[in-house]
């Protein structure tokens, strides 16, 4: 293999490698008969027209190689463009129908593990690990005291405060809020509803604090935790306000 | 080059013009050509406690509308040469000042004075917003109650964000905070917030501490400026205000309650 002279090691790559499992229709076929196989198909099609339509289809062959049957390739892929469908592989083949099959450029897929499934290509079916979820962006970081009537939102991040948070300051993010110092304004954590944030902060005496919109007031806050290093989370609904 | 300093609290009632009459009075004792200027148009109060309202012809607004010149508006004083006022509007309301209008007098002042004290009134309305707007410095005064640091908290955070300085990128207005009307008797008892206190919920430190004085009414009665009251107390803590402004470190003078000895008490003072 020689290697590309243009190679540069340190060119950003424009390509990745990934494994990924993938559905796609498998036809199963029990008999040669090309014209058995046509009128049968037909009807399917008509039933189900676009699940069909364009659809990669995979020849599940074991059943011919077990009935020794032969089968003309390009004649049955041809019917199944016909049909609309797109046969790009077989399965289930010994070597000599399956050299017949690379001849018309279909793939040579690994025998099945499962029984009648129509379902999964047999590569290692390791799932697409891409999260849903945006990945978070890097956290705000405030290293100046947020003065009464100031507000602060950090969308998508979480917000780290190095000074005090002043009464009637209002600091929301929709990740985590960190405050080291004290915190006596308010605060709101995954204000986008994520239940899962918490505020940290060194010195609490916060007026009203919030995650994911169940807040509390500092009315109703336990006296003893004043002043106190806490971290505050969600359980079932309920605000935790705990000393760290 | 010149300063402008603003002098503004958020809260009304808590020293301003009280503070803005005694340091600009102390800058110019030490020498330096200072003007004050009053932005309390319709409720003009800088005049009455510098002693000038007698000599009352021409104002900022009329300054600002160009009916008149800065020399026929500014006002000299007499106790001291190198002081100036320029007085408020008392028929008008605060619409009457622009920021153009209030950028060219202060640009036309600096050229002439090393200070350009700023009397801002209360609040955060458009007369306030517009004394701090074009400042170099801020003293912040504070009484030492929950209210009025609140209020204080509030104007430090609008100096930090709506300051012209704010606006270009340039370094930001340097803040002073001054508490006045202190008791440290009250303190002691439990009624009023102590300077730890207060440094602590503002996170800032003091520039000075002004006691609670009976010496200032007097003063705003007569037309004198406290701080040329050798004898009060009030006066001399703005003496400490300007030398640290200009830079001097000096410990806070009144800030712990003096107790009498027994003769103190016998034989009273």
């Amino acid at each position: 293999m020689s290697v590309n002279p243009n190679y540069h090691p340190s060119s950003p790559s424009v390509i990745e490698i990934k494994s990924s499992s993938v559905t796609l229709p498998l036809l199963k076929l029990l008999g040669n008969d090309l014209e058995k196989i046509s009128s049968q198909l037909m009807e399917k099609v008509h039933l189900a027209p676009d699940f069909f339509l364009n659809a990669p289809v995979i020849i599940e062959l074991r059943e011919i190689v077990e009935k020794k049957m032969e089968l003309d390739f390009s004649e049955l892929v041809s019917m199944l463009k016909g049909y609309g469908m797109n046969p790009v592989g077989v399965r289930g083949g010994d070597e000599t129908i399956n050299e017949n099959a690379k001849s018309v450029d279909l793939v040579v897929l690994s025998g099945p593990r499962s029984k009648q499934k129509t379902e999964t290509v047999d590569r290692e079916p390791i799932p697409d690990r891409e999260e849903t979820k945006e990945t978070p962006s890097l956290a705000q970081i405030i290293d100046h005291p947020v003065r009464s009537g100031q507000k602060v939102y950090t969308p998508g991040a979480d917000l780290i405060v190095l000074a005090q948070v002043s009464h009637g300051a209002e600091i929301m993010a929709d990740g985590n809020i960190h405050v080291y110092g004290t915190l006596r304004g308010r605060a709101l954590a995954g204000v986008k509803g994520n239940m899962k944030c918490r505020i940290f902060c060194q010195d609490f005496r916060a007026e009203i604090v919030s995650i994911g919109g169940h807040f509390k007031i500092s009315e109703n806050l336990d006296a003893s935790l004043v002043g106190k290093p806490v971290q505050i989370y969600l359980q079932d609904e309920s605000l935790i306000i705990e000393p760290i | 080059m010149a300063r402008t300093i603003v002098v503004t609290s958020g809260k009304g009632g808590v020293g301003k013009t009280t503070t803005s009459a005694s340091v600009a009075m102390g800058l110019a004792q030490k020498g330096c050509r200072t003007a004050v200027i009053d932005f309390d148009v319709g409720l003009r109060n800088l005049d009455l406690i510098m002693g000038c309202e007698r000599r009352v012809v021409y104002d900022f607004v009329n300054v600002i509308n160009g009916e008149a010149n800065l020399n026929q508006a500014l006002i000299r004083d007499k106790r001291c040469g190198d002081l100036y006022i320029l007085p408020a509007s008392q028929t008008r309301d605060k619409d009457a000042l622009t920021k153009e209008g209030v950028g060219q007098v202060l640009e036309e002042l600096k050229k002439d004075f090393e200070y350009v004290v700023c009397d801002s009134p209360a609040g955060i309305e458009r007369g306030a917003t517009l004394a701090m707007y074009f400042a170099d410095d801020a003293f912040v005064v504070t009484n030492p109650e929950i209210a009025s640091v609140r209020d204080s908290d509030r104007m430090l955070g609008i100096l930090a964000s709506k300051s012209r300085r704010a606006e270009q990128n340039q370094d930001p207005i340097k803040e002073f905070l001054l508490l006045s009307r202190y008791s440290p008797k009250r303190v002691n008892m439990g009624e009023m917030l102590g300077v730890d206190d207060v440094q602590e919920i503002l996170s800032m430190d003091l520039l000075g501490v002004i006691p609670e004085s009976e010496s200032v009414l007097a003063a705003s009665n007569s037309g004198v400026p406290v701080v040329l009251n050798k004898e009060s107390d009030a006066g001399q803590a703005y003496v400490d205000v300007v030398s640290r402004y200009m830079g001097e470190e000096l410990p806070h003078r009144f800030i712990n309650e003096e107790r009498k000895g027994l003769f103190g008490r016998l034989f009273g003072g």
